[in-house]
């Protein structure tokens, strides 16, 4: 019973303490309590809200057992749309809405792949990873868009009263409450748990996977126009590399990649801990090669360490 | 062919008659005209040996297989389920043999899976949710037996199975009227097979029709009303199995073509005179393994034997025995409890896998590439000497293949068991256990396959055949022992064992 009960522990609570436990050290040996500040709090924040509302739709796909690696591709291709939009004399609420929807457009085509004709998550989302960021750069012209930002910009500003900061809080409240107080949330557990007994109790799997990855890519677009908000132009070569930190956000968030199990809460650590990471080793003046192997080194534990608690509870 | 309806019977009419079923797939006739008659209130077993058409029959019940021929009824009203959806509206659900829960959700949401109570936006009504899943599993288990938070995946086998009839009562609903369950012992201890039972017992008495589809004649005896034997498609035999002797229901699932399938048997392999010829070789012939109490975590529980060089020991025994368990246990594949194995083998000893797809071969690369696999071995390899090693083994087993280069996973069946036997005769290992060595290949395969092993025996292995054909084993091998319940009993020469008394000993 002791072991039933370790396992019901909250999946956030190990990311939580791991950000709690390395948000203090730095605190601790930054100079001048620099890491202290409100406004260091409010720039981490800001700069974690691209990657957490991304790690929201990547919790998805990993508890279904899959894997997304076309959101850097695409969140440089929702900019690139705001871009030329506002500069076409759209307002900025018509460009943000048409990112987003050609976002989830993108999205639900990749859950039909997945769903329907049964392709590999991985190797679907690798074609579309490349050939999103192809149809960016075309749609730019093989240069960054400048425009009028027509307050957009003001979207995620290092301030409490930004915008970003709580719809970003707001998702991941939406994203959490459907995972787990929705019939919805229960089947992408049950589908990516043990598929076959989903369908089994007439679950229809494919249906559950094309909307977690609709879904998931309209959070990507979310976080597209977040990304145009901080960069004020359309860049076709942006977020190289993105899905990758948001896979590790979701990972250290106590998602395993064989799907079952994920949370939003841990997911959202996850994304808050390699923040103050890379803030706390720009204060300390670390170079940048450091940040990246304590990234990496704080990844593999936070993964062990998981294996290993599962491994001793499973005895 | 059926039973003569008794005069208490045709007072109550049936809840589920099932009239003439036929259903052929291809060529092949599965059911051949079946009649079978369901009471609320009552467990009936359905016997038959693999092959039988008790799955097809089962799944035509379920909706998930359609009859070519014959008619259904449930309730007095036609039943022709198109899904199985529509047949667990009808009431009418099954418990798979193998355990189907979603081992990351707790039991309740196991039990409410596809049919979750919600209200606007499909938000989860979890009081509900809960009431559901307490009222269906207060009908499989006392309180408190299972908590209601517990993860499937944390829980043992017999309460997972719990669980999962706990959510075949629920997706039936209230009008859950058939309860199928198949092989529901086969993977439980003594004890929980008995608390299950009790709780079939219940069910039963709340007027629920049971299905219990099964090997285990002891099961039938102690806790089925009625009887059904199926062979060949067709019905054999039906009645109380409390009153009809075990010796004819064994007859029933067996047949009367059991002594010319012998005759064939002995004709085709001249088995009967190499038995002869092994039996004096045998006493003097030194030991290879020497297994002494084996228990391992779950199966087998108790397990002794020695294996000579030059020998086949055959291995009986039902789903669920241990068999397999048993000669991962020997392996040293799984975990022990206890007991040791003394291996006198200095080549060592090797698997054929029951499992050629998932464990036995790499079925997407080549026959050469298959048959080269080993942990010794070159730290450079020549393609073309793999090439010509695997052309040699086609050759020496007479592979039916178009080449060294084939993928393993485009052969047929008893194809791919020669390239399994390939690689172990290339390692030239001492001792050979073999695990359902003719499973899903045909008669002249099997035929060439079962002389191979015989073979082998004769130029001085050890072989450990564990297989479901008692026949095969009773021509195969020099001596039998009987697995049961995880326990093996003592080995002895296959002249003293015929069919019918494996079956007995293994159901009892």
């Amino acid at each position: 019973m002791t072991s039933l009960k370790n396992l019901r522990r909250p999946a956030w609570l190990g990311p939580f303490v791991a950000l709690l436990i390395v948000y203090f050290i730095f605190a601790a040996i930054t100079p001048e309590h620099s890491f202290l500040r409100t406004q260091n709090l409010l720039t981490m924040s800001r700069q974690s809200v691209v990657v957490a509302i991304c790690a929201l739709g990547m919790t998805l796909v990993i508890v279904t057992g899959g894997i997304d690696l076309s959101t850097g591709s695409l969140v440089a291709l929702t900019t690139v749309i705001v871009a030329r939009l506002l500069k076409g004399g759209s307002s900025p609420f018509v460009a943000g809405m048409v990112a987003v929807a050609v976002a989830t457009a993108i999205g639900a085509l990749i859950g039909v792949c997945v769903g329907r004709f049964r392709l590999m998550p991985f190797v679907v989302t690798l074609g579309a990873m490349t050939a999103l960021r192809g149809s960016a750069i075309g749609l730019a012209s093989e240069q960054k868009i400048d425009c009028d930002p027509k307050g957009l910009d003001r979207v995620l500003e290092a301030s409490l009263s930004a915008p970003g900061i709580w719809i970003a809080v707001g998702l991941a409240a939406v994203v959490a409450g459907m995972l787990g107080y929705t019939r919805f949330g229960r089947h992408v557990f049950a589908v990516g748990s043990n598929e076959a007994a989903a369908r089994l109790c007439g679950i229809d799997a494919g249906r559950v996977k094309i909307v977690v990855y609709a879904i998931s890519s309209m959070l990507v677009g979310i976080a597209g126009v977040m990304e145009f908000s901080t960069l004020t132009v359309g860049d076709p070569t942006d977020s190289n590399g993105l899905e990758l930190d948001v896979i590790a956000a979701v990972v250290i968030g106590g998602a395993p990649l064989a799907g079952g199990e994920g949370s939003i809460l841990g997911s959202v650590f996850g994304a808050l801990l390699m923040t103050v990471i890379r803030t706390g080793a720009v204060h300390m003046g670390m170079p940048s090669w450091v940040q990246y192997i304590v990234t990496g080194v704080i990844i593999f534990v936070a993964v062990a360490v998981d294996s290993v608690r599962r491994r001793r509870i499973s005895r | 062919m059926t039973e003569p309806p008794s005069a208490v019977r045709s007072a109550v009419p049936a809840l589920l008659t099932v009239h003439g079923i036929e259903k052929a797939f291809g060529p092949v006739a599965v059911l051949k005209g079946v009649d079978l008659e369901l009471h609320g209130g009552e467990a009936h077993a359905l016997l038959g040996e693999n092959g039988a058409g008790k799955s097809t029959l089962m799944r035509i019940l379920l909706g998930i297989e359609h009859a070519d021929r014959g008619t259904m009824k449930l309730g007095g009203a036609a039943y022709a389920p198109r899904g199985p959806g529509e047949a667990r509206r009808a009431g009418v659900v099954m418990v798979p043999q193998e355990r189907t829960l979603c081992a990351h959700l707790d039991v309740v949401e196991n039990i409410v899976l596809g049919i979750e109570p919600a209200g606007p936006l499909g938000i989860l009504r979890r009081d509900e949710a809960l009431a559901l899943a307490k009222h269906s599993l207060a009908l499989v288990a006392g309180e408190g037996r299972i908590p209601l938070e517990a993860r499937a995946g944390a829980m043992s086998v017999a309460d997972q199975q719990l669980v999962e009839i706990a959510r075949a009562l629920a997706q039936g609903g209230k009008s859950a009227r058939v309860l199928i369950l198949d092989e529901p012992t086969a993977s439980l201890g003594k004890e929980d097979a008995d608390r299950l039972f009790e709780r079939v017992k219940a069910l039963k008495e709340s007027g629920l029709a049971i299905v219990l589809v099964t090997h285990f004649l002891g099961d039938v005896r102690a806790h089925a009303d009625r009887y059904t034997v199926l062979r060949d498609g067709k019905v054999q035999g039906a009645g109380d199995p409390k009153v009809v002797p075990a010796e004819r229901i064994v007859h029933e699932m067996l047949g009367r073509e059991l002594e010319s399938v012998r005759g064939e048997a002995d004709a085709v392999k001249g088995a009967a005179g190499y038995r002869g010829e092994q039996a004096e070789g045998v006493a003097a012939s030194e030991t290879l393994l020497d297994v002494r109490t084996l228990a391992g975590i779950r199966k087998p529980r108790e397990a002794s034997f020695v294996l000579k060089r030059g020998e086949i020991l055959g291995i009986a025994g039902l789903v669920g025995s241990g068999r397999t368990e048993l000669l991962r246990a020997i392996l040293g594949l799984d975990r022990l409890k206890s007991g040791v194995v003394v291996k006198q083998a200095p080549r060592g000893i090797g698997l054929l896998s029951e499992d050629r797809g998932g464990e036995g071969l790499m079925l997407n690369r080549s026959i050469a590439e298959n048959i080269e696999l080993s942990p010794r071995g070159p730290l450079f390899v020549d393609p073309r000497a793999v090439r010509a090693e695997g052309a040699r083994w086609i050759g020496e087993l007479a592979v039916k293949a178009s080449g060294p280069d084939q993928r393993v996973g485009d052969l047929s069946g008893g194809n791919q068991q020669k390239v399994q036997i390939a690689r172990l005769l290339r390692e030239d290992f001492d001792v050979l256990l073999v695990d359902e060595p003719t499973r899903g290949i045909d008669v002249a395969s099997k035929a060439q396959v079962l002389e191979l092993l015989r073979d082998l025996a004769r130029k001085g292995k050890g072989i450990v055949l564990v297989s479901s054909q008692l026949d095969e084993l009773v021509s195969t091998c020099d001596r039998i022992a009987v697995l049961r319940h995880g326990e093996l009993g003592p080995a002895r020469p296959a002249a003293e064992w015929d069919e019918q008394k494996l079956l007995l000993e293994a159901a009892s």
